[in-house]
């Protein structure tokens, strides 16, 4: 605890900024073309879907660099304190050379009317950085789902990056020691209060100090990642008098994972998380993880953050609720841990007292007796909201029986929520088709799901049932089957190719 | 007449095309040049209108727009949108000095800020001008109008019960008895396809900043794709003369046809502003905003009865295409006329009969889109062949072959044009050759025999696509080309850039002809300053037309420089030539910028204007008869799915497409346009879906909801090829072809392909009658419809 700043530092480009009276909700990509004149970076959308924005936040953590692509529109100025930030006017290296990847992108005609073109060359430049270099299409098509193209079908744009992954190092690799010093220099370990006409920020130095403010600022507004709430902002045009950032706060940002399963600390992101989470949930559910939002929203958004909004269709709480998570929550001192389905009380409702919030999770780890499954249904297949995300989780006894049945459905209710008529349908039985029908049966009376603009009742009714039968095929009395998706299909049909 | 125009003479271009390796620039017309914006692009270096400077004490808009679908508004309580923090004025119908309207076709029925009622939700109503964006976009929200609602009518069916009138005159295209010939056909069936609409989705949206100048001259930069129109719009709005307002274009992020008319209200409102303030004026819409207020691609029902042989010839063919055009005329009457257009794509229909019924709705005003309704005449086309097809038990391929345009007989449309050009009989075999179609189309059957939960489907579609403006008047072009002293050359002309490539080309045209590089020819901005009285970037014809009006200019100069060097250097004319290693005259090879050095102190002038018309075309509405395209461009695909009979989700696994660009200008440029193009319209049939609720609100007005095709949506495997040695055969710019348009129908044969593997749920027996757009949902049902025999609850 090295007392109190007052002002938030951080560099764009070379350049350090210390800034004190910024509005706590001013966003990046606002201030980068307003205040800056950097106008590289676009707004395409301003809610964090179309990518044209994407700048690199670059940390050092521990000792280590981490470049990530961020959505700019949606990440306020305020939670970037000790960072480095580079944007498209960074990317050239200086002798006035383009980027590889920039490189690429002009020689395989990658862009057309070109305002896509700087978010998805810093997606680009970030995939380049990523841990096990983006070689194959589905990483690639993981890499850019977070940016869209409205003109070139994406084509030129995979060839680019095919070539650019081949290139050598870039200037950035040559900056690297230079970053990590600056960034080093930045570390203080304040906690950071802004307090103007604009409004008040606190960047708590610890959870403790999280827990003081909370306390003390019941209405104080806590901010992870800011996917969700950026929008409030951007698209609500909400005021929020007092936002307490703990993106980076360090005893929330801890990841432990040993024999009986995994915790996350509250600012623990989705693409953190996924890595840790696929060590103990199967693939098809790894999958349903890759698929929230895209490299920029898992890069900013927390796990915790996904749960403590709420959202009815959020895709995180429905897997981990099926695996048996615990929700850690704490108020001043006092921590009490819940399961995470009764977190959940109604729409925009949940158990959270004033001046609470939300530490940590934890999953269990399955048993070797134990099936998870969870799929996802939306219209897009990538950075899509989910229209029906079922996770199921079974434990047979050694006769073959199920033991015990997690059901968890998001998309179909008010809030992510257990199906406990079909758990019990489930319970007891031998996962045969007498089983599928009643299980299918029930689920029919554990949902009276809405028609929106993203699916009709119907349609989530049927395939919620449609599940429970891609669950028996898939993981059934027979043996597994490969072509039960049609991505998994895909996969497969390389073969194919144009003779 | 102009002595050197090249359309003095009609074989004046019969050697447009350069025999086989000579002539060819490298860079020049033919060859792959990149972007002239690549680089900058990558960089984030090449401005849009919100990246230019903004002028001191610039001024910020956000529309103010209707909360109802069809309403009398009986007050406006602005008091405390002007109060706000940072608000410097609130602007009504009652500020406009001018004409309130900005129907593009004149027609009077677009206001632009509503005055005594509103016709769809999200119609301007006010404009707030704040110091800042944000400031605006809070204030607006601050308004309280009070509403008395009408009877909303909100598609195609609602306008049909209510009698909605049309907003256009509804269009009759007909040959023969249509009625005998449905009557005496050996077979016959009807039945409906509905086709959605689809949102624009430009990733940079609609903006235009407006700055006051001297005595009422006001500079607007706006993101249109009709720059002259856009400035008439001004003009009538401001009740000015057109040459005190200027309207300027360096690129836009994106159009599509979504800134062809749209474009207009944004450049008016900020034009409106910056006149009365005496500030310079910035609208740019937000995402959600735009979504809300701007038109769209119109969504289709349409009803078709057909006769055909038991060798699934077609003999008679009677349809009925209704469109939703939303609440104000707009451009919807050519463009359903578009759709009639290509209501027979590829194929002859002997007695015939396409009517319209434009009809007005109180929802966004519908407007162009890539294709200009031409795609859903196409869906309808193809439905028919696929009922046939399952009709007969043929092969739709076999379909499509036994119907495609004759080249000698079997060749007339249903509005009387002689297709003169037709190679559909032998693109389609010859893509079914080159992506083993026949080989595929059994292992798909094999594979669904065995499969419960996925199906495959694959299919082969051909387009024909009419090229030229079928408002003749439309189909003219100017240019403006400088040559300098120092020998680099300024390339101005009457299209705008929106990322198809077009400055490229017509830098490349440029290059061609003098013998130069990219270094020494540079494209400058658009403007109705430069080049008056322009027509829309649109219908695919920028390259066709600004090209040969860019060549008219540069051979005008060229003609004087020859004359020059001739007389100086005595030699004849003939011995002047212009290479890519300078100028030949006579056995001297100088530099270009020495040949222009001597050309100027000799007094020569080395500025030009240059004009295009298109020749040949002539189209009557009213009677629905004439030669209404120049030609036309084919082409064919073949995709190949699997959906997921559990949740109806799809997969394109493999797509090819053989494509006709002509001679192509550019084949890296036309590529990308084809890929593109692709994309966009499998997207429109499948993923993209607009809804709206029972309030006549759009729900889907954000890439939240609104889904256009991500990354992982593109084909695995894409293979593009144009089409070999086929030069145009009319005098087109070096006998190239238009390339924007044509290829987003290939998305058409993504819709066939789903419908195939839909079928094999009862054998392939019956047609599933697929509608469009084939979300998840729709498979689904349409799944469940086959598999049970009636649709779901």
């Amino acid at each position: 605890m090295t007392g109190i700043r007052h002002g938030i530092r951080f560099y764009v480009g070379n350049e350090c900024h210390t800034l004190a009276d910024v509005a706590p909700t001013r966003t990046l990509l606002d201030w980068l073309r307003e205040d800056r004149g950097l106008t590289g970076t676009k707004e395409g959308c301003n809610e964090g879907d179309c990518g044209a924005c994407t700048v690199l936040v670059v940390r050092l953590e521990g000792e280590r660099l981490v470049w990530r692509a961020v959505n700019a529109c949606i990440q306020f100025v305020s939670m970037l304190d000790g960072a480095q930030v580079l944007t498209i006017e960074d990317v050239r290296a200086p002798d006035g050379s383009l980027h590889p990847v920039q490189q690429a992108m002009v020689d395989q005609h990658g862009s057309q009317c070109g305002f896509c073109t700087p978010g998805f060359v810093m997606s680009m430049v970030a995939g380049r950085k990523a841990d096990g270099l983006a070689q194959d299409e589905h990483a690639i098509d993981d890499m850019l789902a977070g940016n869209l193209c409205r003109c070139t079908g994406y084509a030129p744009i995979v060839r680019a990056m095919r070539h650019a992954v081949q290139a050598g190092p870039d200037h950035f690799d040559a900056m690297a020691g230079e970053i990590a010093d600056r960034l080093r220099a930045l570390r203080d370990g304040a906690t950071v209060e802004l307090d103007g006409p604009a409004g008040r920020l606190t960047i708590p130095a610890d959870a403790d100090a999280l827990a003081r403010v909370m306390v003390a600022h019941p209405d104080a507004r806590i901010v992870a990642g800011a996917t969700d709430v950026g929008l409030w902002v951007t698209k609500g045009m909400r005021d929020l008098p007092h936002v307490v950032a703990i993106g980076q706060v360090p005893d929330l940002r801890r990841i432990e994972c040993n024999k009986d399963g995994v915790y996350l600390g509250a600012a623990v992101t989705w693409q953190e998380a996924r890595a840790v989470l696929a060590d103990i949930l199967p693939q098809p559910d790894a999958e349903v993880i890759r698929r929230i939002g895209s490299v920029q929203v898992r890069n900013s958004g927390t796990v915790c953050g996904n749960i403590a909004n709420g959202s009815p269709i959020g895709d995180g709480p429905p897997v981990l609720i099926a695996a048996g998570a615990k929700l850690h929550l704490r108020r001043g001192d006092v921590r009490r841990v819940i399961a995470l389905e009764d977190f959940f009380i109604d729409y925009g409702r949940q158990d959270r007292a004033p001046g609470e919030f939300v530490e940590g999770v934890s999953i269990p780890r399955p048993g070797a007796d134990t099936v998870i499954r969870a799929w996802k249904v939306s219209k897009r297949f990538d950075q899509d909201i989910s229209a029906i995300l079922g996770a199921f989780s079974l434990t047979f006894a050694p006769d073959g029986a199920i033991a015990s049945a997690r059901v968890a459905f998001g998309g179909m209710a008010a809030t992510p929520r257990r199906a406990s008529r079909t758990e019990a349908a489930l319970e007891g039985h031998r996962w045969d088709e007498t089983t599928l029908a009643a299980a299918r049966q029930a689920i029919m009376a554990d949902f009276a799901p809405i028609t929106d603009m993203r699916a009709s009742d119907w349609y989530r009714r049927t395939v919620a049932a449609n599940l429970l039968t891609r669950l028996h095929a898939d993981c059934g009395p027979e043996n597994a089957r490969a072509d039960i998706s049609v991505r998994a299909a895909c996969a497969n049909a390389g073969g194919h190719a144009h003779g | 007449m102009r002595e050197d125009t090249p359309m003095a003479d009609g074989n004046s271009f019969a050697n447009a095309s350069p025999p086989a390796g000579d002539g060819i620039v490298p860079g020049g017309a033919s060859d792959s040049l990149r972007h002239e914006s690549a680089a900058m692009h990558v960089q984030g270096s090449a401005t849009y209108i919100d990246d230019l400077p903004e002028p001191r004490g610039t001024l910020h808009l956000v529309p103010g727009l209707s909360t109802r679908a069809h309403a009398r508004i009986l007050s406006m309580d602005l008091d405390a949108v002007r109060q706000a923090d940072g608000v410097v004025g609130v602007y009504t119908a009652a500020d406009i000095p001018g004409d309130n309207q900005i129907s593009p076709v004149g027609k009077g029925d677009e206001p632009l800020l509503a005055t005594t009622e509103v016709s769809f939700y999200g119609q301007p109503v006010f404009v707030v001008a704040a110091t800042t964006r944000n400031a605006a976009r809070r204030a607006v929200r601050l308004a309280k109008v009070e509403y008395e609602d009408l009877p909303a009518i909100l598609n195609v069916a609602e306008a049909r019960a209510a009698g909605s009138p049309m907003v256009w005159r509804p269009m009759e295209m007909k040959r023969g008895d249509v009625v005998a010939g449905l009557e005496h056909a050996p077979r016959r069936l009807s039945g409906r396809v509905t086709v959605g609409g689809q949102e624009h989705f430009y990733l940079e949206g609609q903006v235009a900043l407006a700055r006051p100048g001297e005595e009422g001259e006001v500079h607007v930069t706006s993101s249109t794709q009709h720059p002259t129109e856009t400035q008439h719009m001004v003009a009538h709005v401001l009740d000015r003369p057109a040459n005190l307002v200027t309207v300027e274009v360096r690129r836009m992020g994106g159009g599509f046809g979504g800134k062809e008319t749209q474009a207009n209200a944004c450049a008016c409102l900020a034009a409106l502003v910056a006149d009365r303030m005496g500030r310079a004026a910035k609208m740019r819409l937000d995402r959600d905003d735009d979504m809300t207020m701007t038109g769209k691609r119109h969504d289709f029902v349409i009803d078709y009865d057909v006769g055909f042989t038991d060798e699934g010839r077609i003999v008679a063919v009677d349809m009925v295409l209704a469109a939703r055009c939303g609440w104000s005329a707009d451009l919807s009457g050519p463009v359903i006329d578009r759709a009639l257009f290509h209501a027979d794509n590829a194929y002859f229909y002997p007695d015939v009969r396409l009517r319209s019924e434009p009809l007005r709705t109180n929802t966004q005003s519908n407007t162009a889109y890539r294709g200009f309704g031409g795609p859903q005449g196409v869906v309808a086309a193809e439905r028919v062949i696929e009922e046939i097809a399952f009709a007969t038990g043929l092969d739709p391929l076999a379909v499509r072959l036994r119907n495609a345009y004759g080249t000698h007989d079997r060749n007339v449309t249903p509005y009387n044009m002689v297709v003169e050009d037709s190679i559909t009989a032998e693109l389609l075999p010859e893509l079914a050759r080159r992506c083993h179609y026949e080989k595929r189309r059994e292992a798909c059957r094999a594979f669904n025999a065995g499969s419960p939960y996925l199906r495959r489907g694959i299919a082969i579609t051909p387009v024909k696509f009419g090229i030229s403006f079928t408002a003749t008047h439309y189909n003219q072009a100017g240019a403006l080309v400088h040559v300098y002293t120092d020998g680099s050359v300024q390339v101005n002309h009457g299209g705008t850039e929106m990322g198809q490539g077009l400055h490229t080309k017509m830098v490349q045209v440029a290059m061609r002809e003098l013998g130069l590089g990219t270094d020494q020819v540079r494209i400058t901005a658009t403007t109705t300053g430069k080049v008056p009285n322009t027509s829309a970037t649109a219908a695919s014809s920028g390259a066709d037309l600004n090209g040969m009006a860019v060549l008219d200019a540069v051979r005008r100069i060229k003609r004087r420089l020859v004359e020059f060097a001739a007389a100086h250097w005595n030699v004849g004319e003939d011995e002047v030539r212009f290479a890519p290693d300078g100028v030949h005259v006579g056995q001297k090879v100088i530099a270009f910028s020495h040949l222009t050095r001597q050309a100027y102190f000799a007094r020569v002038s080395m500025s030009a204007n240059g004009f295009y018309k298109t020749p040949k075309i002539s189209w009557n509405g009213d009677t629905g008869q004439g030669r209404p395209f120049y030609y036309f461009a084919y082409g064919a695909a073949c995709s190949e799915v699997v959906i997921d009979l559990l949740t109806g989700e799809m997969k394109i696994d493999r797509v090819d497409i053989l494509h006709d660009a002509g001679q192509s200008l550019n084949p890296a440029l036309d590529i990308g346009q084809i890929e593109g193009g692709f994309v966009q319209g499998a997207g429109w049939l499948t993923c993209e879906e607009l809804v709206w609720d029972r309030a006549g609100r759009l729900r889907t007005h954000a890439p939240s909801t609104y889904k256009i095709p991500a990354c992982s949506d593109r084909p695995r495997v894409f293979n593009v090829e144009l089409l070999e040695n086929a030069p145009n055969r009319e005098h087109t710019i070096f006998r190239s072809k238009a390339v924007g348009e044509p290829p987003f129908v290939h998305g058409v044969s993504v819709l066939q392909a789903v419908s195939d593997a839909l079928a094999s749920l009862d054998g392939y027996r019956t047609c599933p009658r697929l509608d469009a757009p084939a979300t998840p949902e729709m498979i689904l049902r349409v799944a469940e419809r086959m598999r049970h025999g009636s649709p779901p609850a």
